[in-house]
């Protein structure tokens, strides 16, 4: 019986033998991918095990991290005053994932990115807590507050740059909600987000960058840019070739001009102080199409803008005669982001030259070093220092003596324009009320800032750029002016 | 081994008993399973566990009481068996403990902690190797009862039946006030004395009686009676208690034991031929068994769909995460595998925390008392003794293969626990008992022979002294 038995004990051997390689290939060879499997909660676990990396404004953290109780997700994160940085920071929730920055910048957040891959090296020899690193923003604490309590329980947007630099400075949006309410994973979490995301108000929309809007009269600027830029006119305050009343090209259709305002062969300035539609309707007319989506193009049109959080392209379509040249005056297919309007003004105010808008000045290592830091950099040039300094000449005689007297500064020269965008079928909706404007002082321009107000609880005869939107313009761009 | 010269003047030199090898090792197992308590405890609250002298007390009485009485009654039984068997229980005690302590388990209502439950277990397995030691002089008595044991055999396999199903699987019997029992695991044991008993009087004829073809010897018709019978059982096992896990034990346990007693290779065709036939025919009715197999077969693909593919993809992960060395004991997340995270699925937690390390050396000491146990089964003098200890340590590799193949993912998963290492306590009391019979048979074959009767005529002839 003894011969047998030895087999046995070969087979009962490799049994054993079976088991260990298949143990060394589930936990040598196989795993890394078992354990970063999509499935392996414990991804998730060490996500949550070290407190998160703040998002920083003016010094100080807009964020934070708490523990948690009754989950195996130690730590989430936390806003200092939610809804008014949502749009910057955007969310990150240990259940439904994070978006904008604390999405972009996770891997410095979070301390896992390519970009720290010596800090968690030397953290794991010696044994210190792995935490996130920082991510500081170009944001000013005060403008963001300025728009967001102007906006206050309007619905609306604001997106304030630097235009010397292309740094945002505020990006606000109403109505807000804040991203604290469902950070964690547990049933509440869902059902606040769930309440959420079926709010009529959509209040988890970014409404300055992912939110497009008819630009109303503010694009006259551009429509006017284009006509100096392609030698249309070359005199602000020479006569143009505008008849009152001018018809639609094609159509029947008379253009309007907002009441009796004199608009027959206006100046440029004076076109521009009054808000004329037949002027700028005929100069888009006269342009045509393609040279004014040339001219927004430049201005960066028709293309998505990454600050890096992604800013939806604003749009100018090719279209027919009249529909261009209602374009012109901002009321046809054409749709512009809040923060593409405020390029627009910076790129004025800043002699012509557009700096790529961005709001991560620098990302920080857990101890504070500095990992990189943005380097400014031009994005176009969409019209001559000259011809810039032209329609500054008309935005600040608009601000001084126009529609847009609610935006003057003392002491500051402040250039703007208003715009009142109709929109719904047969403009049966409440209106758009817009202001786009920038401050000037001696040593340049440190903010343009565009405004858009949903809907103003007032009439629609009253809902204009210069009443709803331009008081908060001005106050955003005080707030920039007073902190520096 | 025995090293017995035949010069009377000198007088037989004793076999090594390797007694003091013996304690040596179990102190070792004890020692080595406190640490491990007391890495837990460090490692979740930063202290020393309040428990960790009770455990520690406990366990070393365990395997000092176990210890002597080895000492006394099989003094020379293999060194082996013992220590390996407390350093597992020990080991295993550490883990339930471990798992006790996660905070995902005890926020579920269902929570019991399962680990001082378990030494009270431990207690009683080892006294009743104590008592199979004191009161079992010869393992060859068992060979008395060779029918009735296949009658109670019968009995305990067929008694959950006619009790609910608990998990899907009909291996529990629930008696109030007691608690649940697996009659499988004490069945296991017992049916093995059967076989032992019924092969050793009938391997002549199923030997020797038999037709040559194709290079193999084909048993007569008739002889295949008693495999047919047992392969039905466990057919019937299968299907009506759901049990995959001891209906491949059984039936894997009786075609080794088949072949140690014939030494007829024909006997482990049949038996994987009618195996193989057994499991894909079940396979294609009883959904039970259906859905282990996909989920054996892809186990991510049913995430978030079936629980059994679910399950099979959480244990993978835990394995996977564990990596080359563990992430150390109470610091993984084993736990996440929810339901018998401590029983059928504890290995995973060794994975997780001890490494691809310590699964190796745990699958090792498996191994080791296997082999210990085939070893016992060549030494021992008697056939029934040989069949007894390979049957025994068979069933304890198929066991061990089934549960630790399937909780890899190598074999599809059954419902069956590891030995000594998940809580339970039918297992590890039976278990303890498997050990105590083991020990008894390698006592009785490392016994040295009776020394000859001094012969005078020796002396007389020895002329010059070696």
């Amino acid at each position: 019986m003894n011969r047998p038995l030895r087999r046995i004990a070969i087979f009962c051997g490799i049994l054993v033998l079976a088991l260990l390689v298949r143990d060394n290939w589930l936990q040598y060879v196989r795993a890394d991918e078992l354990n970063g499997h999509e499935y392996n909660r414990r991804v998730q676990i060490e996500r949550y095990a070290h407190e998160r990396g703040d998002i920083i404004v003016d010094g100080h953290p807009v964020t934070g991290s708490v523990r948690t109780t009754g989950s195996d997700f130690t730590y989430k994160r936390v806003w200092k005053n939610g809804p008014m940085w949502a749009p910057v920071t955007g969310y990150s929730s240990q259940a439904f994932g994070a978006s904008q920055l604390e999405s972009l910048e996770d891997g410095v957040l979070s301390g896992n990115g390519d970009q720290l891959f010596f800090d968690r090296t030397l953290s794991m020899v010696s044994g210190e807590k792995k935490t996130g690193g920082n991510v500081v923003t170009t944001l000013s604490g005060a403008a963001q507050k300025a728009a967001f309590e102007g906006l206050g329980s309007k619905k609306g947007a604001v997106a304030a740059i630097d235009p010397r630099t292309g740094a945002v400075l505020a990006l606000a949006s109403t109505p807000s909600y804040d991203p604290s309410v469902f950070a964690g994973d547990s049933l509440k979490d869902s059902e606040a987000r769930q309440k959420l995301l079926q709010d009529e108000d959509k209040p988890m929309l970014n409404r300055a960058l992912r939110e497009t809007y008819p630009p109303g009269s503010t694009f006259k600027v551009v429509t006017a840019a284009a006509a100096l830029e392609n030698g249309l006119y070359d005199d602000i305050d020479a006569k143009t070739d505008s008849p009152l009343p001018w018809t639609l090209p094609q159509t029947s259709v008379p253009l309007k001009n907002e009441g009796d305002i004199p608009c027959e062969n206006a100046s440029l300035r004076e076109a521009l102080r009054w808000s004329c539609n037949t002027v700028f309707g005929k100069m888009s007319d006269d342009l045509g199409n393609e040279k004014m989506i040339e001219q927004s193009e430049k201005f960066g049109f028709n293309r998505e803008i990454l600050t890096p959080v992604r800013a939806d392209a604003s749009i100018y379509p090719e279209d027919n005669r009249p529909q261009n040249a209602m374009a012109g005056i901002g009321q046809a297919s054409n749709r512009t982001t809040p923060l593409q309007m405020a390029m627009v003004a910076a790129a004025i105010a800043n002699d012509g030259k557009l700096m790529r808008p961005y709001m991560v000045a620098e990302r920080q290592a857990p101890d504070l070093d500095v990992i990189d830091t943005h380097q400014k950099e031009q994005l176009a040039q969409p019209l001559t220092a000259g011809n810039a300094k032209k329609i500054q000449q008309m935005m600040e005689t608009v601000v001084n003596s126009g529609t847009g007297t609610n935006a003057r500064i003392d002491g500051v020269t402040v250039g703007g324009k208003t715009g009142t965008a109709q929109h719904g079928l047969n403009n049966s909706e409440k209106p758009y009320a817009w202001f786009i404007s920038y401050a000037r002082t001696a040593s340049g321009s440190p903010v343009a800032v565009a405004v858009v107000v949903e809907d103003g609880n007032a009439n629609r005869d009253d809902i204009s750029g210069g009443g709803l939107a331009a008081p908060i313009a001005r106050n955003v761009m005080k707030a920039v002016l007073d902190s520096t | 081994m025995s090293v017995v010269t035949n010069t009377t003047t000198i007088g037989a030199i004793d076999a090594p008993s390797r007694r003091n090898t013996e304690l040596a090792l179990v102190v070792f197992a004890v020692v080595i399973s406190v640490f491990a308590y007391a890495n837990v405890g460090l490692a979740l609250n930063g202290e020393l566990p309040s428990g960790m002298l009770g455990y520690g007390i406990g366990l070393a009485l365990l395997g000092g009481v176990a210890h002597l009485v080895v000492r006394k009654f099989a003094p020379y039984s293999d060194p082996l068996l013992l220590p390996l068997a407390t350093l597992l229980n020990g080991l295993g005690l550490a883990l339930i403990w471990r798992l006790d302590q996660s905070e995902r388990f005890q926020a579920l209502d269902t929570f019991v902690p399962a680990a001082s439950k378990q030494l009270l277990f431990s207690a009683v397995g080892v006294g009743l190797m104590v008592i199979v030691l004191v009161a079992l002089k010869d393992h060859r008595l068992l060979q008395r009862y060779t029918y009735i044991s296949m009658v109670v055999a019968l009995f305990l396999l067929i008694l959950p039946m006619f009790f609910p199903a608990v998990n899907g699987a009909k291996i529990w019997i629930k008696i109030p006030g007691v608690g649940t029992i697996q009659p499988g695991e004490f069945a296991k044991i017992i049916i093995t004395v059967f076989f032992a008993g019924y092969l050793m009087v009938k391997r002549d004829a199923l030997a020797l009686a038999s037709r040559r073809f194709m290079g193999l010897y084909l048993p007569r018709g008739r002889d295949l009676g008693p495999i047919l019978m047992v392969w039905a059982f466990s057919i019937l096992i299968l299907v009506f208690e759901t049990d995959l896990g001891s209906s491949l034990l059984f039936f894997g346990m009786f075609v080794v034991m088949l072949y140690v007693a014939t030494e007829r290779t024909s006997w482990i065709v049949f038996g994987l031929l009618m195996s193989g036939a057994g499991a894909v025919g079940v396979a294609t009715f009883e959904p039970h068994v259906q859905q282990r197999v996909t989920a054996w077969l892809d186990p991510f693909a049913g995430w978030g769909k079936e629980d059994a593919s679910e399950q099979m993809s959480k244990s993978l992960m835990a394995f996977g995460s564990g990596g080359t060395l563990g992430t150390g004991l109470g610091q993984g997340n084993s736990d996440l595998i929810g339901f018998a995270a401590n029983s059928d699925f504890i290995l995973a937690t060794v994975g997780e925390e001890l490494g691809l390390a310590g699964m190796m050396a745990v699958l090792l000491v498996y191994g080791l008392i296997v082999e210990r146990g085939v070893r016992t089964a060549l030494a021992a003098r008697d056939p029934f003794g040989k069949l007894l200890a390979v049957g025994l340590s068979g069933s304890f590799a198929i066991q061990v293969f089934v549960v630790a193949g399937g909780v890899m993912g190598l074999i599809p998963l059954t419902g069956m626990t590891m030995p000594f290492l998940a809580a339970g306590g039918s297992s590890v009391i039976a278990n303890w008992a498997l050990i105590g019979i083991l020990i008894r048979i390698s006592d009785t074959a490392r016994r040295p022979a009776p020394a000859p009767a001094p012969s005078t005529d020796a002396e007389m002839t020895q002329v010059v002294r070696p």
